[in-house]
């Protein structure tokens, strides 16, 4: 991926994503998570990962941020009026993140870019991934579907009284 | 490089103005034809030096001009921003839908193959969900800014009701996706060129009948248009998430509505009816039971009878779903959700696995 575009890109993304949590109201709360989850989609088209890119769009975007919408509006949550966090709260919260991008900045720094490994012909290709995904990674998708079964369950046991 | 910019950009514009021209056609019967089956003479007020052109200086001229002359409202307490940017939102994505959608075969001039499609995606028939999901954001953030209970009715609606036909949609799309192995539409549409037994073109519609007929349902839900209206219901919500909306706005979400049924009915086309293929049309001319009949010129000619084949389908869908809305009456919302959860997801499933278990029986796919 060109240079620019990544860095124009990485800049958007944080953007949106910072916006995510100094927004004080909800519904524009969660317009700033489809602006971040769109973004961050564009990367997987630098790495020519279409399929993924697609899928994040399609799950995340057009599904997972639609539903978040759909009960802040059921519930009418209101502007969120309450006062500011203080200064050392923000002092806090500023310094953790500050000491964790240094972390993975000095981790990237420490270790040793060897350049990527070659990929063969079709990588990333649905018929690339859901080989991968039904031969090598056939147990750890079977317990992730049983995941989200439960959940599932478990959301129609506590919404119905009597089943 | 210049050139293939260029020629990525033309594509992309002539896949817009086809979309608009067929959207355009699709408001002038929405009047005509809803005149015609409710035995009214329809659209015949406006015209230009008396030439009125059977309503179609009414529909496509003074509608539009009066449209975008009257007055922008955004009432009080309304979110500004959201209640601008909503229009836009419903808008864009079902435009932009049309990009993997493949409207002919290949162009051969000047030594490069330019393939008719304005962006060869691998992954196209997930492109398409995607674009369709994101069409729901214009509606709830419709409802949502504009401050008033009927729209925020219609938005909620809206959503519910979207959601839940995105599901049959997709599961209906599985069943094909199966049965040509592949995401990409254009190779979709080649698969379709074959004939079987000779003389039957092996469109979409004989290897996925189930899923036709699913795919429409969900389809026409999709565009939220009658039956399926609930989030607008002009009886009980005023115009649902629209209601507070005028002018040039209004006319958005009216375009917006219009290319989402021009966009099933591409779909339609794509999947179910050989896309752009004409039956016995090969890249050299008819091809009928062995017998070759050339066509002159056939570099041109070919690929423009492939579009107009493409465009002629897709009129005809676009015409089919206005006379689906004129015919039927507006669901209960009940038997709404009812037909989207207990009637088409089962029968979506049960589609799936009877395709995957005859391809597992046959061991080939179409």
């Amino acid at each position: 991926m060109n240079a620019l575009v990544f860095l124009v890109l990485a800049a958007l993304t944080i953007a949106a994503a910072v916006a995510v949590v100094t927004n004080r109201n909800p519904v524009y709360s969660a317009l700033a998570l489809v602006s971040t989850l769109a973004l961050m989609s564009c990367f997987f088209v630098g790495l020519e990962a279409y399929l993924v890119w697609a899928l994040q769009l399609v799950v995340y975007a057009g599904a997972i941020v639609v539903l978040f919408l759909f009960v802040i509006m059921l519930l009418n949550v209101q502007r969120d009026e309450r006062a500011l966090p203080g200064p050392g709260t923000v002092v806090a919260v500023a310094g953790g993140a500050g000491l964790l991008a240094l972390g993975v900045a000095l981790a990237a720094i420490r270790t040793p870019f060897a350049g990527m490994p070659a990929v063969g012909e079709g990588y990333g290709s649905p018929e690339h991934l859901a080989h991968r995904l039904f031969t090598d990674y056939l147990v750890p998708f079977e317990i992730t579907s049983l995941l989200l079964l439960v959940a599932i369950v478990g959301a129609v046991v506590l919404g119905k009284r009597r089943i | 490089m210049g050139i293939d910019v260029a020629i990525a950009c033309g594509k992309a514009v002539f896949m817009i103005l086809l979309v608009l021209q067929v959207m355009a056609l699709g408001v002038f019967f929405e009047r005509k034809v809803s005149a015609v089956i409710q035995d009214r003479i329809g659209a015949n007020r406006a015209s230009i030096f008396g030439f009125a052109g059977l309503g179609l200086i009414n529909t496509l001229v003074a509608d539009p001009v009066k449209f975008l002359l009257k007055e922008d409202v955004t009432p009080a307490g309304a979110d500004r921003f959201l209640h601008f940017l909503a229009p836009v939102i419903a808008v864009v994505p079902a435009v932009a839908a049309f990009a993997v959608i493949p409207f002919g075969d290949v162009l051969e001039a000047g030594g490069r193959t330019i393939t008719l499609q304005a962006a060869q995606l691998n992954v196209g028939v997930l492109y398409v969900l995607a674009m369709a999901s994101f069409g729901v954001y214009g509606v709830v953030l419709a409802g949502w800014a504009s401050n008033n209970r009927w729209s925020l009715l219609g938005g909620i609606r809206g959503s519910a009701q979207m959601i839940s036909y995105e599901i049959a949609m997709g599961l209906a799309l599985i069943g094909v996706v199966l049965t040509y192995g592949t995401l990409d539409l254009q190779s979709m549409v080649r698969q379709q060129g074959h004939l079987l037994w000779g003389w039957l073109p092996a469109w979409g519609i004989l290897y996925q009948p189930f899923a036709f007929v699913l795919f429409l349902v969900a389809g026409v839900a999709e565009s939220k248009r009658i039956p399926f209206d609930l989030p607008e219901s002009e009886s009980e919500l005023v115009s649902g998430y629209f209601t507070e909306y005028s002018g040039a706005k209004h006319l958005m979400f009216m375009m917006a509505d219009f290319v989402e049924v021009v966009l099933v009915a591409a779909l339609i086309t794509t999947f179910f009816f050989g896309g752009w293929q004409i039956p016995f049309l090969e890249a050299d001319g008819f091809h009928v039971f062995g017998r070759v009949f050339a066509l002159p010129a056939a570099w041109i000619v070919v690929p423009l009878l492939q579009v107009t084949s493409f465009l002629v389908k897709c009129v005809f869908f676009t015409f089919f779903q206005i006379v689906v809305r004129w015919t039927l009456p507006r669901f209960r919302y009940d038997q709404l959700m009812k037909l989207g959860w207990q009637g088409l997801l089962p029968l979506g499933l049960v589609n799936v696995m009877a395709t995957a278990g005859i391809i597992l029986a046959w061991g080939t796919t179409a």
